[in-house]
């Protein structure tokens, strides 16, 4: 599994890049390098739903950027300097990342060894998935079927994210106040 | 475990850009960053060594080797919702800049008013 831990590192820096280059675009990119490396990630993680999932989604995210970045402005003004606003975040984050690390350490502790899962609830939606579902993938019957409300209140969560998308981009003024010339 | 802490600590990164950063787009990199690592880590949980897919490809196969399904079928949907949540926020970005003409987030506390 070595390839797995030279993909975390390379997602680790990629991330470094993203927070910290002047560029937008570039900093958009190297996200694109981040989830493109969660996609091979999941393949090597025998999970090619998500992969696949997640090379779509990455795609799109990069364009979304890409996009939104080309149309405003893609230099970052904020950049460098010492601001003394920026200091009670910091060591606010400081104390939370060590806490956070700390319990995820001792929570860690609890769960099997990474490679060992439970799967007491897996166990037979597995026995129990080709014959109840028709399904031979067991990770759709479980989405569509076993835990189909589940994925229901998901959709809906999608829908009114894209409903606020389209609101918010609508180009149409309000009726009666086209004081904003646009319309 | 090493692969889990790796993953904690991608998802601390995605944290500092969100709670330092003052540009409204590297905020939202942020996001995306912690995303990511939250479903990778769902991943992580459910890997088995030695394991396969759980796809069962012929009757009579042996499925005791299979990686844990639960936690792939839980991100399969974040992935999708993480993509909707992440246009709203590029929209409404969008829109902030053409009215205050900045992505810097005390500039625009100042146009306020």
């Amino acid at each position: 599994m070595i390839e797995l831990y030279v993909l975390l590192a390379a997602m680790i820096i990629a991330a470094l890049v993203a927070i910290e280059i002047k560029d937008l675009l570039a900093a958009a990119v190297a996200l694109g390098i981040v989830g493109f490396s969660v996609a091979i990630m999941f393949i090597l993680l025998q999970a090619p739903d998500l992969a696949i999932v997640q090379i779509v989604v990455e795609t799109l995210t990069v364009v979304f950027f890409a996009a939104v970045i080309l149309r405003t402005t893609n230099s970052d003004t904020t950049v460098g300097g010492f601001r003394r606003e920026l200091v009670l975040p910091t060591v606010v984050y400081v104390g939370f990342g060590l806490l956070f690390l700390l319990v995820a350490g001792q929570a860690m502790a609890g769960l099997p060894g990474f490679g060992n899962p439970t799967m007491l609830v897996a166990r037979e939606y597995i026995a129990l998935g080709l014959e109840r579902t028709g399904a031979g993938n067991v990770v759709a019957a479980i989405i569509l079927d076993f835990r189909g409300y589940d994925t229901l209140g998901e959709v809906t969560v999608l829908f009114t994210a894209v409903v606020g998308v389209l609101t918010i981009m609508r180009r149409a003024g309000r009726k009666g106040q086209g004081a904003e010339g646009r319309g | 475990m090493i692969a889990l802490f790796a993953c904690l600590l991608l998802l601390l990164i995605g944290l500092y850009a969100v709670v330092t950063k003052r540009n409204i787009i590297r905020i939202i990199i942020g996001f995306s960053l912690v995303e990511y690592a939250v479903n990778l880590f769902f991943a992580l949980v459910g890997f088995k060594h030695n394991g396969i897919p759980p796809i069962i490809t012929h009757l009579g196969q042996s499925r005791s080797n299979f990686v844990d399904p639960v936690p792939q079928a839980l991100v399969l949907t974040a992935i999708v919702i993480g993509l909707a949540t992440t246009a709203l926020m590029l929209a409404l970005a969008m829109r902030i800049y053409e009215k205050y003409r900045t992505f810097d987030i005390t500039e625009i506390r100042r146009l306020k008013g």
